[in-house]
């Protein structure tokens, strides 16, 4: 129990999706203007990645991974070169499907966020998520815990960005470093406060 | 002739006056964690241009021939089957280099600059026009991948490509290597500091501010920009 708490922990914190390996910054940085996008953006995130990083290690590890077909009598079959292709379309199909359900029954909640889903069908961290899973070689647990987790760590760190951006609106910064200068700067000190964790997570 | 000079003209566009990183925003995600050291930036970049000129090539082969309502399924599979060959490529002949490289090789397939291309430029324009186009957007990123990826393993370890330019304190010299830069947060200052520079030189580049300052007069908002 202990190592999957753990685990929960350094995928939110100190392996931060965007603020440690730079996943999925192109959303990061452009929904990140209003707190109340960014919330929404971050909860759709957790939900897509909470459901797409265990269904792509099931199928991984059931169809694609190297002696995946032993019980067929093909033990050197090996598709994991597919995964790539595999991901990506379990990812934009998740995504589609989440839509749909949505709409159909949390009307209200598709009204607050459904917006965003789309955008995730190609998002670096989402897919970035599967493929550390498969590099890492987590189950199916550990893949639910990790997928929640770093979805969760990208809401926090999404947040934040929109809370200090909002605060910024009336700051009177160079023209050149205006919108998308600043942001940068300011992940960057994001991201110094997030090694910190890595220290801790170290430990 | 009119149309070399415009084929010149979409080559160089890209890559400093409208770079794709820089101006558009695109194609970040999966740009700086390669930038520790140049040779991985150099390899990154290198992948991404032969992945965006080939897609934008294949699809503007076909554009006559792709449904307009499943094309981005279809440019999606053209890209990603592409970036499974590089993978593979470099698995076979760089395997030391495609393990620093980890997952973000993959990435490419994610990358905005390559499906931006292919959706915006090659769906509608012949082959060779196309790959120019690409080819410009791959080396403008490239270069600003290359530019970060050097400053970082310069400052950081007195390196460039592995070998030691800036003789180390340590062993006798006068240079003391920046722990920070070879962490995350270096590569957004650099970066930051890049867009800062280069809306300095063009400033209309520059974003308006979100909430203009309260003008008292109608002479008073032309400067307010």
């Amino acid at each position: 129990m202990g190592d999957i708490g753990a685990l929960f922990l350094r995928a939110m914190f100190a392996e931060n999706m965007p603020l440690t390996y730079f996943l999925g910054l192109c959303t990061f940085l452009a929904l990140s203007r209003r707190t109340e996008t960014a919330l929404g953006l971050g909860i759709a995130i957790t939900v897509v990645m909470g459901v797409t990083v265990p269904l792509n290690q099931a199928i991984y590890n059931g169809v694609l991974a190297p002696g995946a077909w032993r019980w067929a009598g093909m033990p050197d079959v090996d598709l994991s070169y597919l995964s790539l292709l595999t991901f990506i379309g379990t990812v934009a199909a998740s995504v589609q499907l989440l839509e749909m359900v949505m709409e159909r029954f949390l009307p209200r909640l598709h009204a607050s966020f459904g917006a965003f889903l789309p955008l995730l069908a190609i998002q670096c961290a989402i897919l970035g998520g599967s493929l550390f899973m498969v590099e890492r070689r987590y189950d199916f647990v550990e893949a639910t815990v990790y997928g929640v987790g770093s979805g969760a760590g990208f809401a926090l760190a999404v947040v934040m960005l929109g809370a200090i951006r909002t605060r910024l609106a009336y700051a009177d910064l160079p023209s050149g470093l205006r919108g998308l200068g600043i942001s940068f700067v300011l992940a960057g000190m994001m991201s110094l406060g997030f090694s910190s964790f890595a220290q801790m997570a170290a430990q | 002739m009119a149309s070399s000079e415009s084929l010149w003209s979409t080559l160089s566009a890209p890559l400093i006056r409208q770079n794709p990183v820089t101006l558009q925003i695109l194609g970040i995600c999966s740009a700086l964690a390669v930038t520790t050291s140049l040779d991985t930036a150099l390899t990154m970049a290198a992948s991404l241009t032969v992945v965006v000129v080939v897609a934008a090539g294949v699809i503007s082969l076909i554009r006559r021939h792709i449904p307009s309502a499943i094309r981005l399924i279809i440019q999606i599979i053209i890209i990603a089957s592409i970036v499974i060959v590089i993978d593979q490529v470099l698995k076979a002949w760089f395997f030391e280099l495609s393990q620093r490289l980890s997952v973000f090789v993959s990435l490419i397939a994610t990358n905005c600059i390559v499906l931006g291309r292919t959706e915006s430029f090659a769906r509608s324009n012949p082959p060779l026009r196309s790959m120019v186009d690409a080819l410009g957007s791959g080396l403008g990123y490239g270069l600003v991948l290359v530019l970060v990826g050097a400053c970082r393993e310069l400052f950081g370890m007195g390196k460039l490509l592995g070998m030691q330019v800036l003789p180390l304190a340590e062993s006798g010299g006068w240079f003391t290597p920046l722990g920070l830069m070879l962490l995350a947060p270096s590569a957004f200052f650099l970066l930051g500091g890049l867009i800062w520079a280069l809306r300095s030189i063009w400033p209309e580049q520059a974003e308006a501010p979100e909430f203009p300052p309260y003008s008292r007069g109608p002479t008073d908002t032309g400067e307010a920009r």
